[in-house]
């Protein structure tokens, strides 16, 4: 047995354990924890799988910004935890539940033992058409470029997130900011952090973007690391959550949907079709598109994050 | 085994787990959880069809990847709408779970007294 | 010329997994949290010190070595600040935080 297939073995059940741990740990907040290192493992699973793009974006969305979001609301609920202890199922319940899973579990396995070694690929059409898109990553060019519109809708789907967490405010703070109404310093630690890591950060996240065009990396990739920083300065209390009322905020969400919108229906009068792009032209627009589309994802992951206005509306 | 059939078998089993908990668990946070591991299995399962469509120089086939980019980002959009409604949920009756009888207020979606 | 650069790459990033185990069975072992957040803050960060030691020979490009020590940097910050806040944390609500 190979090295490699021995790391495979291991990373494979450390997953599967760490994955059990989160299922089956006894506090809420525990397996939160672990979901948070499972997501961090799991992009080491997608390295193996030679999807380097959607490792990157499982470290950063799905181990960070999610984890922030759920290490938040574990901490938040801890005292509801003691009025469920009551509610858990019978064991007769959960026999039939492991039942189920497993019969699942098995039926997908089963699936994906049975694939064929070589399985039906759309790789050679990616690659084919490749070059006149300008790019050189084909996983960006099949974001931006041949999967256009699932991507705009993907856009829309956050936007109709954030306005879904802002509909859940009370009457009368609608328009207010997220966050506890009090005006505190800076949060010492957090802030010494916040400040040695945003310059960093966002250096990253931009480059990361722009790299996206021809290396691994991407408009969501940088997006979100922008957008962690953002939230590590809301976290120090260095910066205030925005209102929600705020134009510029409520632009900047939109954006990125907009333009890309905008793009693709422009492609019709210049190009001869719905997100069609004039050659010649793709990669400029392309980039001009994904610049807005970071705006829109660092901007609309924080709000989603600091949730629904807990204050009125200054006017 | 290759280890694209390996992290399929890995993702069946995740997705296994995480039915697992959504069904047994009766906090809305872990059922959250859960349901992000189902979400990450089936996002798994996609990788080795990707992998098994590796041509024309490439090592895994890019659209099954951006599929999962864009899955990855909805699931976050969906748990962010998700914890937002439990933090609510938890806000007006206290309770963090799903039950239909004890705390619950009637007309609890907000619409009700703040 | 090679060999004398492998066997250097493999005896730091040897020392580097040690000091991870080591720092692993601290935190197995120790018997209250600010002992458990010692071992872990610094057998990690020098365990991560020497694996990146053992892989700069072996980067292709300048920027490539820089990047190894940045992210080496900011891991400890990371750390660190992490170290300090969960400290605090247990000073203030005692050990079962």
């Amino acid at each position: 047995m190979s090295v490699l297939a021995a790391l495979d073995i291991g990373l494979a059940l450390l997953v599967f354990a760490v994955a059990a741990w989160t299922v089956f740990a006894p506090g809420a907040f525990a397996a939160t924890v672990g979901y948070v290192v499972y997501g961090l493992l799991l992009s080491l699973v997608w390295i193996r799988l030679f999807a380097v793009d959607v490792a990157l974006t499982e470290a950063a969305i799905g181990g960070g910004v999610t984890g922030v979001l759920l290490i938040g609301a574990a901490a938040r609920l801890r005292q509801a935890e003691m009025t469920t202890v009551g509610e858990a199922p019978s064991g007769v319940t959960r026999l039939f539940a492991a039942c189920l899973c497993v019969l699942v579990a098995a039926a997908l396995a089963g699936v994906v033992l049975l694939l064929p070694d070589q399985g039906p690929t759309l790789a050679p059409q990616a690659m084919e058409r490749l070059p006149e898109t300008g790019l050189g990553n084909p996983v960006t060019a099949v974001l931006i470029a041949y999967r256009s519109f699932d991507t705009v809708l993907e856009k829309v789907v956050l936007v109709l997130a954030v306005v879904g967490v802002w509909s859940l405010a009370a009457d009368r703070y609608w328009g207010g900011a997220p966050g506890e109404a009090r005006a505190e310093r800076p949060e010492p630690t957090l802030a010494f952090f916040a400040q040695m890591l945003a310059p960093i950060g966002i250096v990253v996240g931009v480059h990361i973007f722009w790299v996206g065009a021809d290396e691994p990396g991407g408009a969501f990739q940088g997006g979100a690391i922008l957008a962690a920083m953002w939230i590590i300065l809301m976290m120090a209390r260095l910066t205030e959550a925005p209102q929600t009322n705020a134009f510029w905020l409520r632009l900047a969400l939109i954006a990125g949907p907009a333009v890309f919108l905008a793009a693709g229906v422009a492609g019709v009068a210049v190009a001869g079709g719905f997100f069609a792009y004039p050659s010649g032209l793709a990669k400029p627009i392309i980039l001009f598109i994904e610049a807005f589309m970071v705006l829109s994802i660092a901007v609309t992951l924080p709000m989603l994050v600091a949730g629904p206005p807990r204050r009125e509306p200054r006017r | 085994m290759t280890s694209g059939t390996l992290a399929g078998l890995v993702g069946a089993a995740l997705v296994g787990l995480g039915l697992y908990g959504v069904i047994v668990d009766p906090q809305a946070l872990r059922k959250i959880l859960a349901f992000n591991l189902i979400g990450s299995g089936v996002f798994l399962v996609f990788g080795i069809v990707a992998r098994k469509g590796a041509a024309a120089g490439l090592q895994s086939d890019p659209i099954p990847q951006a599929m999962v980019i864009t899955g990855i980002v909805v699931a976050f959009a969906a748990s962010a709408l998700a914890v937002a409604l439990t933090l609510r949920l938890f806000e007006e009756t206290g309770r963090a779970s799903l039950r239909a009888d004890g705390g619950a207020k009637p007309g609890g979606d907000g619409a009700g007294p703040e | 010329m090679r060999f004398v650069i492998d066997v250097f790459s493999v005896a730091a990033i040897g020392g580097g997994v040690f000091f991870f185990l080591a720092g692993t069975v601290g935190l197995l072992r120790f018997p209250d949290p600010l002992s458990r957040l010692h071992a872990l803050t610094k057998a990690d960060n020098l365990g991560l010190g020497l694996v990146v030691l053992g892989l700069l020979p072996r980067t292709e490009s300048l920027l490539g070595a820089l990047e190894l020590v940045a992210v080496w940097a900011l891991v400890q910050l990371a750390g660190a600040t992490a170290a300090q806040l969960i400290g605090r944390a247990v000073r203030r609500q005692g050990p079962a935080a």
